[in-house]
């Protein structure tokens, strides 16, 4: 081989290299990539996006941000993991067992809301109850948060995932298949829980309401990233409570420009957010994100998450990945802490130090 | 002469030569899985065939935590029973429905254009249509591989039909035969072995049909796991499966191929079909 070719040939191979580890190295950089996909509590990024709103907070700090909508929440996540963006939205247990669980050391930025009654288990007949579930075929995106609110609600009446059968179901088929005569219950979320509970003939017999701060969404970023550029934390921040001001007030033109991106109008996107629980000052979103029923509820989304083999193969317990919380509160493995709840951020938005 | 387009490599050459791409891809992928583990030891992204290997093993002969089965056969069982029934019926009308369109004009007359109509549906896109008529159960996956590559089997097969030369029909007429013995004694041994080959063909789209339908609702098989894992990024589960679906399409052509030899050696005169 002549060195010639030799190098020719290592330039090629370090290509694909590149490419696989271009996300190892985090280090100070000035454009950022950020991704959400439709959902109430979400919505904001959207119109952070059109708005010209985190373009503002971006120029205030010398950096550029770009937001992108991912048709696919799961997929989105996957890019996030792989290293494609530098932050994401997605829920508490799915920030745990997909970045967290697959090495990525992720910092929840953003504690945005938590579902109080967006995602509920629902079975066709009138006045059904919960218990009535025993025995019959449950359609839901196995795994997913639809998943954990069923186990939970199982646990309240003494049932147990063995007395059912999870069948896993699309989330885009999942309005179809519910007129299908096989079908007898379905666990989803809005808006497609809205939209089932609205045919005849159909019992909601358990929402996340009765669960409440279980099911939290999340706007999480690359720790590393975060630690070598707090311009990107503090413009995420600053951008999102700016909207969230907006929001509480009631803007019209706001709440309209997000009704109308995730597909619904006005009044729709009002119901939806009736049932989710916006943290719209920064102050509440810290007290939530500091409060010691945070590491309770991550504790038992970690066990359901262990038991149903999220964790990885090679995991041991349900503290295999370490979870760190406000006050240097760290429960699970304390050398291998990759999800953080950091309220640093959002305690400078309730000050108004951005 | 000594040109390029004139040399043939050797046995041993060729065997070599075929080699080459797979173990530069096996190199390629080794390479990148390193690099990614060194820079984060629990990437799922790309695993080292160590976690891979240990994924195969608790997939395969490890009794599942939660359902105690032994979920790599469970999951297999369950794809190729599906994916049997629909070829199997997809076979089955293609063979009726083909034939009779071939060879009796009344009935092409009538079955002709449906069948054509139908075979430009794409089967994905009546999809939602197909839950509310067959359910979500077993019925409504092997309905999707039947619609999926019947019409194109029944094509296949008429158009195999018009193809034999008329001086056959012409000669077996004069010699008395019925339709029926016409349909019988020349058509079928000259069509069967040509329907085997169109399964052999159409067997890609009926996976692919198959782990459509199971990525939409399932409780089991090989396109359920594949979606349902992916849910965390498990890589390791994922790419076995991947293999492990390549390797029976493989064996269920191969296993075709031989079929077609053996029982219809004629078709296979001169060592080409």
């Amino acid at each position: 081989m002549t060195g010639h070719f030799r190098n020719k040939l290592s330039a090629l191979l370090l290509i694909p290299a590149l490419l696989f580890s271009l996300n190892a190295q985090a280090e100070a950089k000035d454009s950022f990539k950020i991704a959400w996909s439709i959902y109430a509590g979400w919505m904001p990024w959207d119109y952070a996006d059109s708005s010209g709103i985190m373009k503002k907070w971006a120029d205030k700090y010398g950096i550029s941000v770009d937001i992108v909508q991912i048709n696919d929440y799961v997929e989105s996540i996957n890019q996030y993991t792989a290293g494609g963006f530098d932050g994401c939205v997605m829920t508490n247990m799915d920030a745990l067992t997909i970045p967290a669980a697959g090495g990525v050391d992720s910092t929840a930025l953003i504690v945005g809301d938590f579902s109080n009654g967006n995602d509920g288990v629902v079975l066709k007949g009138k006045d059904k109850k919960l218990a009535d579930i025993k025995g019959q075929k449950v359609n839901l995106v196995e795994l997913s948060v639809s998943h954990y609110l069923l186990a939970r609600g199982l646990e309240k009446v003494g049932l147990s995932e063995k007395d059912i059968t999870v069948v896993n179901t699309s989330d885009a088929d999942m309005v179809a298949t519910f007129s299908s005569s096989d079908v007898t219950s379905a666990v989803t979320w809005n808006p497609l829980l809205s939209e089932i509970t609205a045919l005849p003939d159909t019992s909601k017999v358990f929402d996340s309401s009765e669960i409440p701060g279980e099911i939290i969404d999340l706007m999480v970023v690359n720790s590393d990233t975060l630690k070598d550029n707090p311009k990107l934390g503090k413009a995420l921040v600053g951008a999102w409570y700016e909207i969230m001001g907006l929001m509480k007030q009631g803007d019209e033109t706001a709440l309209t420009a997000m009704a109308k991106a995730s597909g619904t109008d006005l009044a729709g996107y009002k119901a939806q957010l009736d049932a989710t629980k916006m943290f719209y000052a920064p102050a509440d979103a810290v007290a939530f994100t500091d409060s010691a029923e945070l590491p309770k509820t991550m504790q038992l989304v970690s066990q359901f998450s262990f038991d149903h083999g999220l964790l990885g193969s090679g995991a041991k317990d349900a503290g295999t990945v370490g979870m760190a919380f406000s006050g240097d509160n760290i429960t699970g493995d304390k050398a291998n802490v990759k999800l953080r709840f950091d309220s640093t951020y959002m305690k400078m938005a309730a000050d108004s130090s951005l | 002469m000594k040109r390029l387009i004139n040399q043939h490599p050797s046995r041993a050459a060729q065997l070599a030569l075929g080699i080459l791409p797979f173990a530069l891809l096996l190199l390629a992928y080794l390479w990148a899985s390193e690099l990614r583990l060194a820079a984060n030891p629990n990437d799922k992204l790309l695993p080292a065939f160590s976690s891979i290997g240990e994924a195969i093993w608790s997939m395969a002969f490890e009794a599942d935590k939660r359902s105690s089965n032994y979920l790599l056969w469970v999951d297999t069982l369950a794809s190729l029973q599906r994916l049997g029934l629909g070829v199997l019926l997809s076979a089955l009308m293609g063979l009726v429905i083909g034939v009779a369109n071939g060879a009796v004009p009344l009935f092409r007359a009538g079955l002709s254009p449906l069948v054509m109509a139908l075979s430009l549906i794409p089967p994905m896109a009546i999809l939602p249509v197909l839950f509310i008529v067959f359910g979500l159960g077993e019925v409504s996956k092997v309905a999707l591989i039947t619609i999926g590559i019947a019409p194109y089997l029944i094509r296949d097969m008429q158009q195999r039909v018009l193809e034999l030369p008329e001086e056959q029909f012409i000669k077996a007429q004069t010699l008395g035969a019925s339709s029926w013995q016409l349909i019988l004694r020349v058509i079928l041994p000259q069509v069967l072995p040509r329907l085997l080959d169109a399964v052999r063909l159409s067997l890609g789209s009926a996976w692919l049909f198959l782990i459509a339908a199971e990525a939409i609702a399932a409780t089991e098989g090989l396109g359920y796991r594949i979606f349902l894992v992916r849910r965390y990024l498990s890589m390791d589960v994922i790419l076995p499966y991947v293999l492990w679906i390549t390797l029976l399409a493989f064996l269920t052509d191969y296993l075709l191929r031989v079929l077609t030899r053996r029982s219809f050696p004629w078709y296979y005169h001169g060592g080409k079909p």
